[in-house]
C-alpha cells in the first residue's frame, strides 16, 4: 500500500506573473495532483482493493426522539450473503475516546449504535455482507420498533427554550446598554441562518482492516493523527498500532476532521469478522451521519452618532446543538473585532434540539457572525444616510478592539480601496431600487470578512536521494487545496532543485506527523515544517561537500556553496560544478535525510503527541503582542427579477489579505471556492425539517441546492496581502475559509439595494422577494 | 435495492409482453427508474431493456407535425434543428430540464413516465403513509414540508407535483401519445390524482409508449418555454409556462394562444381559461396580465407553496408578452 507519488515535473504548468520560477514559493504552479484526478488515476481511500473485502450498510433511526424497543434482524441474518448484523447488543464494546481538545474521556463504554434515539437518522444497526448489494437488501429487512417521545425539532420549537448560556463566549467592554440607550441613532435587527451542509463531492466512508491488534484505516481525512488517536482509544490499542491512509480527499469543508460513528462501526465489524470491511455513506446519510453548520439566530443592536460613528454594539447569539453533544458556533467572533466601538457586549446561548451534533463547516462562527454584523452595519448606513463603504471606513478598527492588541497585518483598508476601484463602486446610486435593466432590479452590495490565523504544529522529512531528487513526507493531507503542490514548491526552492525533481508524499500516518487540516492552518504550518527540514537537509549537503575529504569541493576551503537547479557550485563560481547526485556518489552517501518541525524547541515526546493529535496546544491568534487575522472585502452585483423574486449574482469583485501567497493560482482558486459556497449559502442552501418527524427531508443533491456553474458569474479576486512574519514561517495567513466570510451579507445588502427589501433569514429564496 | 432479472427485449412486441408480467418494468434511459429503485420506491423483479430496439428513436418532421420516437434522447430532441425552428417551446423545455448528463441518457418516452419529486413519496423507510405508493395509506405531505407541492389538481389523497417540463409543452400543443396503435391525447395520458394517485398514466399493462406526435401549428412555431426557479440550472420549476402565440394579420390581435403550466400542478396543466380570455383580444400588457390570473383559478395552497399561486400568472404573462414582442 503506497501513497501515490506525484512528480511535479509531469504536470508543470501555470505562469509566473512576476517572472519568478513557477515552481518556487509564490509561483503559479498548477495543481500537481490535477492530472491524476482528472484522468481517474488517483485512487481514493475507499477505492483500495483488498482481498476478502466485506461491505457494511447502515440502518438508521426513523424517529427523532425515543428508544429502540427491539430490533428484529432474523430476516436480514438469513438473507443471501449476510455475514453479520450489528446491533447495540451484538457489537463489540469500545471505550470512549477523548474529544479533539484531548480532554480525558469519561471511563465508560462507547457504542456507536444507539438504543436511545436523539435524532432522526441516528445509526441503530449495520449489516455486513459479501457484496454491497446484498448488504443493502438485507439492511432493508432489519425491523426496528421504537417507543417514540416528542422531539424538539429546531430553534423555533416551543419546547426548545432559551438554551444554555456559554459564558466563555461572553465578550464585554465599556457599558454597551447605557451607550446604546443614549445613542442618537439606534438600529436593532435579528438575523437567522439555517442548517447548512458541507456536501463534499466524495461522501464519507472507509475501509477498516485488522491484522492482529494493528488496525489500518483507509479513510478520507483532514487529520490523520487525530483520527488515528481516536481509533486507538476506542479499541484500546497503542496509537502506533493504528495507521490512517488518506492519499486524496474529495472535499471536506470541516466534515472530515474527526473519526465518526460510522468509522467505529466499520472497524468493529472488521474486528468481529476478521475481514476488511468497507462502509460508505449514502448521500442521504451524509445529512445525518455527522453535523453540518448549526442553525443560528442573532440579534444585533447598534447605537451610533448621526455621522455613523458606532458608540455601542449589543449582540446576542444562539446556535442549536444536539441533545447529547455540544457544539458552539462562535457568533460573536467577527462582531467583536470588525469595527471600533467603545462599548460592546456579546453573549451566546446554545439550544439543544433533536438533531445530529452540528459540526465544523467552512469558517464556523465567523461565517454566520459576519452575516449578522455586516448586514447590521449596512442597515446603519441607510439609517444615517452614509455610503455603506464609507461607514465601514469611519468605524475602521485600528487595533483589535477586543484583545486591545495591534494587528499583525490588516490590509482591509487596502482591500476596500482595491475592490471598490475595480468594481466601480463610485458609480453606485445610493437609493434602493434606483438601478434597473428591463425586468431586473440591480443592486450593489459590500461586506467585509475575516478569519483568524490559527497556528499549530507539523513536522516533515525531506530526503535528498542518490539521484539528486528530493522527497518530502508528511502525514498532512491534500483535500483539494493544493498541499502537494505548495510543499513541492517549498522543497524545490529551499534545497535548490527544479520542481521536476521533487516528490511529495502525504496522507499516511506513518509519515512525520501533522495537526488538523482545518481552520485554514495547514499551509502555513506545513510550508514552515518543510522549509525547516529542507534547510537542514541543504545544510547537511553543503557541509558534506565542504568537509568530506572525498568531495571535489574539499580543496576549495569554502565557507559555503550554492545549490541551484540541482547543481552545486562555489559562490563565486571559481571551482567545480557538480550535480547533487555526483556529489553524493563521490562522498559515498545514498541519501541525506532531515526532519523539521514547527514545534517549540525542547518539546517532550508527550507534548509532540498532544500537539499532533489534539488541538489543545494550538496557539491563540492573539498570543503575544499581536492579533492575527486574514481580511477581505467583497463587492457584489445582483440582478433581481421583480416579478419572479429570483436573485442572480452577476458580478463579484473581492479583495483579500491572506498575507503572502505560497501559490497565487491555488489561493485564488480557494478564494473563489469560498465565494461560490457563499453564494450557495446566500441564495440556495437550507436543510428543511419536517416538523412532525424532526427529519431533514431535502437530504439529497437534487433538493439541497448548491450552486451550479450557471449560478456563478465571473469572479475577480485581488490579493492585497503583505508577508506577515507574526503569522507563519513564510509569511502567509489563512486562505481556505476567509472568502466565504462576508459573501452572504454582501449579497443580502445588494438585494436590499436592488429591491428595498431587507432579508434577514437565509437563504434568500424567491418567495421572500415575490 | 433488491436483486432483479435483466431481460434484453428482442422486439417491441416482446418487450410489451415481457413488461406486462407482474413485477416487470421497462428500462429505457433509467434515469428515473434506477433512482427510484435506489430509494426503495421501485422494486422491480424484472427489467426489460428496450434501449437497443431499432426504429424507436426516430424524429420525423413534416408539414403536419413531428413524430418523436419513444427512445429519442432528450438531448437529441432539444438540439434537433427542425424541432428548434417549428417547436421552439419543446426544445427550450428540454434544454432547461435536468442536467446535460441526464438529457444524454433519458428518453422521451421515459420522460413522460417520470414520477414526482415529493420527498415523502421518495422515502418509504421514513414515511410509511403515501397514497401514491400504497393506496389507502394516507398522505404524509399534507401538513408537512410543502414548498414543492402542487396548488392545482390536488386531492385530499395527494398533493404531489408533476415535475416535468417537456409534458407542459406537449399539452400546450395538443400532442398525442402513441401506445403502439392506440392514440391518446397527452392531456388525457396524465391522470389527476383524485382518489387513485397511484394511477398516474392512462397506460395499461402490455402497452408501451412508442412515439409522441405533435401537430404543427402557427402557435407552436411561435412558442417559448419560460422556467422560473431559484437555481439557474438543474432544478425543477417553481413555476413554468409553455406558451404559443398566433396573431392576426394586423400583428396585434390574438388569433390562437396556447398556455400550459409546469411546476404548479399534479399533472401538466393546460390553462384554457387564459387562452379563451385572450383569443380575439389585442395583445397588451394589462390585458395579458389580467387574463393570466385565470391560470391559477381554483388553486389551493398548503402553506409553503402559496408563492406558486402568485408566481405562475406572472410567468404566464411574461411568456406571452415576450412572444408578442418578438413579432
Amino acid at each position: 500500500m503506497t501513497v501515490h507519488n506525484i512528480r511535479v515535473g509531469e504536470t508543470k504548468r501555470g505562469d509566473a506573473a512576476d517572472g519568478a520560477l513557477v515552481e518556487a514559493v509564490g509561483g503559479r504552479l498548477s495543481r500537481v495532483d490535477g492530472p491524476a484526478k482528472i484522468t481517474g488515476a488517483a485512487r481514493y481511500a475507499v477505492e483500495q482493493q483488498l482481498e476478502g473485502l466485506a461491505y457494511a450498510v447502515l440502518v438508521e433511526s426513523t424517529i427523532a426522539s425515543g428508544k429502540v424497543r427491539a430490533i428484529d434482524s432474523k430476516a436480514a441474518e438469513a438473507a443471501p450473503g449476510v455475514l453479520e448484523v450489528l446491533t447495540p447488543d451484538t457489537i463489540i464494546s469500545l471505550r470512549t475516546a477523548a474529544d479533539w481538545f484531548g480532554t480525558p474521556p469519561p471511563d465508560k463504554p462507547y457504542c456507536p449504535l444507539a438504543r436511545d434515539i436523539t435524532f432522526s437518522g441516528q445509526h441503530v444497526a449495520a449489516v455486513v455482507a459479501e457484496t454491497f448489494e446484498q448488504a443493502v437488501a438485507a439492511a432493508a429487512m432489519v425491523k426496528v420498533s421504537y417507543g417514540e417521545t416528542p422531539a424538539i425539532v429546531d430553534l423555533s420549537d416551543g419546547k426548545a427554550g432559551d438554551g444554555i448560556p456559554i459564558d466563555a463566549m461572553t465578550k464585554e467592554w465599556g457599558d454597551a446598554a447605557a451607550a446604546f440607550a443614549s445613542a442618537p441613532v439606534r438600529i436593532c435587527a435579528a438575523y437567522n441562518t439555517p442548517r447548512e451542509y458541507q456536501a463534499p463531492m466524495e461522501p464519507h466512508g472507509l475501509i477498516a482492516h485488522w491484522e492482529g491488534d494493528h488496525l489500518t484505516v483507509w479513510e478520507p481525512s483532514q487529520w490523520l493523527d487525530g483520527m488515528a488517536r481516536t481509533y486507538a482509544e476506542w479499541f484500546g490499542v497503542p496509537f502506533e498500532n493504528v495507521r490512517l491512509v488518506s492519499p486524496y480527499v474529495g472535499g471536506g469543508f470541516g466534515s472530515k476532521a474527526l473519526a465518526l460513528g460510522h468509522g467505529a462501526i466499520a472497524a468493529s465489524a472488521a474486528k468481529m469478522l476478521g475481514r476488511p470491511v468497507r462502509l460508505v455513506m449514502t448521500r442521504a446519510q451524509t445529512f445525518t451521519g455527522y453535523g453540518g453548520r448549526a442553525a443560528t439566530r442573532q440579534t444585533v443592536t447598534i447605537g451610533a452618532d448621526h455621522d455613523g460613528k458606532i458608540q455601542s454594539i449589543v449582540h446576542r447569539g444562539v446556535n442549536e446543538t444536539s441533545i447529547e453533544g455540544m457544539w458552539v458556533e462562535p457568533l460573536g467572533s467577527v462582531t467583536s473585532i470588525m469595527y471600533a466601538t467603545p462599548n460592546f457586549s456579546s453573549k451566546q446561548n446554545v439550544v439543544r434540539v433533536n438533531s445530529v451534533v452540528p459540526g465544523a463547516m467552512r469558517a464556523p462562527g465567523e461565517n454566520p457572525s459576519a452575516f449578522g454584523i455586516e448586514s447590521a452595519i449596512d442597515e446603519l448606513a441607510y439609517e444615517v444616510g452614509i455610503d455603506p463603504l464609507e461607514i465601514r471606513l469611519r468605524n475602521y478598527a485600528e487595533q483589535d478592539p477586543h484583545a486591545k492588541k495591534a494587528w499583525s497585518t490588516r490590509q482591509l483598508r487596502e482591500a476596500f480601496a482595491a475592490g471598490a476601484e475595480r468594481f466601480g463602486w463610485a458609480r453606485r446610486t445610493p437609493e434602493p431600487r434606483s438601478m434597473r435593466d428591463g425586468n431586473h432590479l440591480i443592486g450593489w452590495g459590500v461586506a467585509a470578512g475575516t478569519y483568524p490565523v490559527r497556528r499549530a504544529y507539523g513536522e516533515a522529512i525531506v530526503r535528498i536521494l542518490a539521484d539528486g531528487s528530493v522527497e518530502v513526507e508528511s502525514s498532512s493531507i491534500d483535500m483539494g487545496q493544493g498541499t502537494y503542490t505548495i510543499l513541492a514548491q517549498t522543497a524545490a526552492e529551499t534545497v535548490g532543485v527544479s520542481g521536476d525533481d521533487v516528490v511529495v508524499k502525504l496522507g499516511d500516518s506513518r509519515f512525520p506527523r501533522a495537526g488538523v487540516s482545518g481552520g485554514s492552518r495547514l499551509a502555513g504550518v506545513m510550508t514552515g515544517a518543510v522549509y525547516k527540514a529542507a534547510t537542514s537537509a541543504l545544510d547537511q549537503l553543503i557541509g558534506l561537500a565542504i568537509s568530506d575529504p572525498r568531495s571535489p569541493f574539499h580543496a576549495l576551503q569554502a565557507n559555503t556553496l550554492v545549490v541551484a537547479k540541482g547543481r552545486i557550485t562555489a559562490p563565486r563560481g571559481d571551482g567545480p560544478d557538480v550535480s547533487i547526485a555526483e556529489l553524493l556518489k563521490s562522498v559515498g552517501r545514498v541519501h541525506i535525510e532531515a526532519t523539521g518541525d514547527t514545534m517549540p524547541a525542547n518539546s517532550s515526546a508527550e507534548d509532540r503527541y498532544k500537539n499532533y493529535t489534539t488541538i489543545a496546544m494550538a496557539l491563540p491568534h492573539t498570543e503575544g503582542d499581536y492579533s492575527r487575522h486574514s481580511w477581505c472585502a467583497h463587492f457584489v452585483e445582483v440582478r433581481v427579477d421583480e416579478d419572479f423574486g429570483t436573485v442572480r449574482v452577476s458580478r463579484v469583485v473581492s479583495a483579500l489579505d491572506s498575507g503572502r501567497l505560497y501559490n497565487p493560482k491555488l489561493a485564488e482558486s480557494q478564494w473563489k471556492g469560498g465565494i461560490i459556497m457563499g453564494i450557495g449559502q446566500a441564495l440556495l442552501e437550507e436543510g428543511i425539517v419536517d416538523r412532525r418527524h424532526g427529519r431533514i427531508v431535502n437530504n439529497n443533491l437534487a433538493d439541497y441546492l448548491v450552486p451550479t456553474n450557471a449560478d456563478i458569474p465571473d469572479i475577480e479576486t485581488i490579493s492585497v496581502g503583505i508577508p506577515d512574519p507574526h503569522s507563519s514561517v513564510l509569511g502567509g495567513k489563512g486562505v481556505g475559509e476567509l472568502a466565504i466570510v462576508g459573501i452572504a451579507p454582501a449579497i443580502a445588502n445588494a438585494v436590499f439595494h436592488a429591491t428595498g427589501k431587507r432579508i434577514r433569514d437565509l437563504p434568500i429564496t424567491l418567495e421572500k422577494l415575490i | 435495492m433488491r436483486d432483479f432479472s435483466y431481460l434484453r427485449a428482442t422486439s417491441a412486441d416482446a418487450a410489451r409482453q415481457a413488461a406486462a408480467l407482474p413485477g416487470a418494468m421497462l428500462l429505457a434511459g433509467g434515469t428515473t427508474l434506477i433512482d427510484l429503485a435506489k430509494c426503495g420506491v421501485a422494486e422491480p423483479d424484472t427489467l426489460v431493456d428496450i434501449t437497443h430496439l431499432e426504429g424507436l428513436d426516430r424524429i420525423e418532421i413534416d408539414e403536419r407535425g413531428a413524430i418523436i420516437g419513444a427512445l429519442a434522447r432528450m438531448g437529441h430532441v432539444a438540439d434537433h434543428a427542425d424541432i428548434k425552428s417549428r417547436f421552439p417551446a419543446i426544445s427550450e423545455a428540454l434544454w432547461q430540464a435536468a442536467s446535460a448528463q441526464i438529457r444524454n441518457m433519458a428518453t422521451i418516452g421515459g420522460n413522460l413516465m417520470q414520477r414526482t419529486r415529493c420527498p415523502y413519496f421518495r422515502d418509504p423507510s421514513n414515511f410509511a403513509a403515501c397514497n401514491k405508493r400504497e393506496p389507502g395509506s394516507g398522505c404524509s405531505a399534507i401538513g408537512g414540508v410543502t414548498r414543492g407541492h402542487a396548488v392545482l389538481g390536488t386531492s385530499e389523497a395527494c398533493i404531489a407535483l408533476y415535475p416535468g417540463d417537456l409534458a407542459a409543452a406537449l399539452v400546450a400543443f395538443d400532442a398525442v401519445v402513441h401506445l403502439g396503435d392506440r392514440r391518446i391525447p397527452v392531456d388525457d395520458f396524465f391522470l389527476l390524482p383524485g382518489t387513485t394517485p397511484d394511477k398516474e398514466h392512462a397506460i395499461e399493462p402490455g402497452e408501451m409508449i412508442t412515439a409522441i406526435e405533435i401537430p404543427a401549428s402557427a402557435a407552436a412555431r411561435r412558442s417559448t418555454y419560460l422556467k422560473v426557479r431559484d437555481r439557474q440550472s438543474y432544478e425543477f420549476a417553481a413555476a413554468s409556462a409553455a406558451v404559443g402565440l398566433e396573431l392576426e394579420s394586423d400583428g396585434r390581435t390574438i388569433r390562437d394562444l396556447r398556455v400550459a403550466l409546469g411546476g404548479v400542478a399534479t399533472k401538466p396543466w393546460r390553462a384554457r381559461a387564459v387562452e379563451e380570455a385572450l383569443k380575439g383580444k389585442v395583445l397588451e400588457p394589462e390585458t395579458v396580465r389580467a387574463a393570466s390570473l385565470l391560470a391559477v383559478e381554483g388553486a389551493v395552497d398548503h402553506g409553503a407553496n402559496h408563492y406558486k399561486i402568485e408566481l405562475a400568472p406572472r410567468v404566464v404573462a411574461r411568456a406571452i408578452l415576450k412572444l408578442g414582442e418578438a413579432a
